[in-house]
């Protein structure tokens, strides 16, 4: 088996972890949508999903079941190529970009083959994330104009207006940090914010040295939500104006493949904002001399999580939940029994820290939508042009003369 | 025939087949996304030759920004099928025979200095390398040019505000 893998590392090596990424990703994009109207719900004092499963912990099933059997519907007088092409693209697209996230720094091995904790780890990785979120784009302009309909040629127009202003502040935003790291390699920009100031507190990009990316980061994250077109800046679906904007045609599973490819792009920007400000897979705490105890956190995060699901899910209100809440809350706690293993422990550092760090801006990204009203178009254009570009502009300036004072 | 070449023919016949597309389609929209297949098969035919940046840098600006536009302009000015006529008689005469001409002339230029080409082996270029290339051999050329985009830009801007005083 392994002589055979070492001959086809792209059979035995790439394919299984292009596969049980796949999965993961999907499972929590579907989870993701569970995990928003939870959040949104309890912001606006309500209980969200709660009927179907234990806390509506099977609404994303039913979800996908409803989305599979509902008539697909292509409107009169509609492009068929392209109102096919359409969310195909935008779902195609927006899971690519997750290939070039690397998920931690240890290689583990498949089959005799060490391979690194991400599907590829390219030089230009972050230059290859910007492309394919550019070609994005044409998802929604396509869906828009094809759909024959007027509401979708608006929201079309709307987005393809915003994503390309705000693509331009996004773009110029991260220069800080490549101009800092020297390089494009999303790896090799998380292992440039190693070490600490103080002996505690961790130089990523935030707060690194010599120019903390501050400005850059409160550019990029806006930036990023205004590319993604979601709350304040949704103007291309804002239902109050548009019915649903671009996808208004859309029916079924080509509808659910557009919410997809929205909640695929959250999780890439999460995963981006992450790696570029605040040090990838580093965990937050020094791991040697008194702060070696952090090493456990994970372990102990797993071991109380589980602990609180049990004691919870034994009173819950009907005898699924107390049947499953249990059960989940019994496999948290094994889990934290593997991590309290020494090679395990150092394992599962990185991605612990990188998905916590992730479910926070993810937390972020619903928070905001919870909270903010939406922009108005034109305050939407002057805000991208007048404010974000200028800003992310004089963030490189700033930027590249620190770097060359500290280095003389 | 080795992965490279495969790879190689796949995205010329994709690039090609985009760019006869791109002339045949009658809706603009269309005519645009050929022309999105052309930038993007190019694109992999860079990253074929071990050039990352200039693979990337073709499908940001030419795939996204200035395609986008391209097909916002399209979409804002709601532009409909063409019309298909039949070829005028300067077309058929004077224009087919010069095209055939400048065809073959392209043809056996681009094969005469292939043929004593030697096989530069695909080697990845570095972007510090081609940075410094730019920004210290070339830096008055490329500052040139974007002088003269700059000026275009002007030219626009100067034009539009004419159009809307009046």
């Amino acid at each position: 088996m392994n002589e055979f893998a070492a001959q086809h590392p792209l059979l035995t090596v790439a394919l299984p972890k292009v596969v049980v990424l796949l999965f993961v990703l999907l499972t929590s994009l579907a989870y993701l949508t569970w995990f928003e109207r939870k959040v949104v719900a309890h912001i606006q004092s309500r209980w969200g999903p709660y009927r179907v499963g234990p806390h509506g912990l099977l609404q994303p099933l039913a979800d996908g079941v409803k989305f599979l059997f509902k008539e697909d519907v292509t409107p009169a007088g509609a492009d068929k190529f392209a109102y096919f092409l359409a969310p195909f693209l935008s779902l195609t697209l927006a899971i690519t970009s997750i290939a070039v996230i690397p998920f931690g720094p240890r290689e583990f091995t498949i089959f005799g083959q060490p391979t690194p904790l991400a599907i590829t780890n390219l030089n230009i990785g972050l230059l290859i994330l910007f492309a394919i979120t550019s070609m994005g784009i044409y998802g929604v302009v396509l869906a828009g104009w094809s759909s024959n309909s007027k509401y979708p040629l608006l929201g079309g127009l709307r987005s393809s207006a915003q994503m390309v202003s705000y693509e331009l502040a996004l773009t110029m935003s991260v220069v800080g940090v490549i101009l800092m790291a020297g390089t494009f390699n999303l790896s090799e920009i998380v292992q440039s914010q190693q070490g600490f100031h103080w002996g505690f507190v961790p130089r990523w990009n935030l707060i690194g040295a010599p120019m903390p990316q501050l400005l850059g980061f409160v550019l990029f994250f806006t930036a990023a939500v205004a590319e993604t077109n979601r709350s304040p800046f949704d103007l291309a679906e804002a239902e109050s104006e548009l019915v649903a904007g671009f996808h208004t045609e859309y029916a079924s599973f080509k509808f659910a493949m557009f919410f997809m490819a929205e909640y695929s792009s959250m999780i890439t920007v999460s995963c981006l904002a992450t790696i570029l400000f605040f040090g990838g897979w580093l965990s937050p705490f020094p791991q040697t001399g008194m702060w070696a105890w952090t090493l456990h956190i994970p372990a102990v995060a797993f071991a109380l999580a589980g602990l609180a699901l049990i004691v919870h899910g034994v009173r819950y209100i009907t005898i699924l939940g107390r049947v499953v809440l249990p059960a989940l809350g019994l496999a948290l706690c094994a889990l934290a029994l593997l991590f309290t293993r020494p090679d395990v422990t150092d394992f599962i550092q990185g991605p612990f820290w990188f998905l916590l760090k992730i479910v926070f801006f993810l937390f972020v990204y619903v928070w905001v939508r919870g909270t903010l009203p939406r922009f108005r178009y034109d305050q939407l254009m002057s805000f991208g042009w007048k404010l974000l570009l200028p800003l992310s502009i004089l963030n490189v300036v700033i930027t590249s003369l620190a770097i060359v004072l500290t280095q003389r | 025939m080795t992965p490279q070449i495969a790879v190689f023919l796949v995205l010329a016949a994709v690039a090609v087949a985009g760019a006869v597309s791109l002339i045949l389609q009658r809706h603009p929209i269309h005519s645009a996304l050929s022309l999105i297949v052309v930038m993007v098969s190019l694109a992999g035919l860079y990253l074929l030759q071990g050039a990352e940046f200039i693979a990337a840098v073709q499908i940001i600006v030419y795939g996204g920004a200035i395609m986008v536009l391209f097909v916002f302009v399209i979409m804002l000015l709601n532009a409909g099928e063409e019309e298909r006529t039949n070829l005028s008689r300067m077309a058929r005469y004077v224009g087919v025979p010069l095209g055939v001409v400048f065809l073959a002339e392209v043809a056996y230029a681009i094969a005469r200095a292939t043929s004593h080409m030697a096989q530069a082996s695909p080697q990845a270029v570095s972007t510090r390398d081609l940075s410094k290339l730019l920004f210290r051999e070339y830096v008055f050329p490329f500052e040139l040019t974007s002088f003269l985009i700059l000026i275009a830009l002007l030219g626009a801007l100067l034009l539009a505000r004419r159009e809307d005083s009046d």
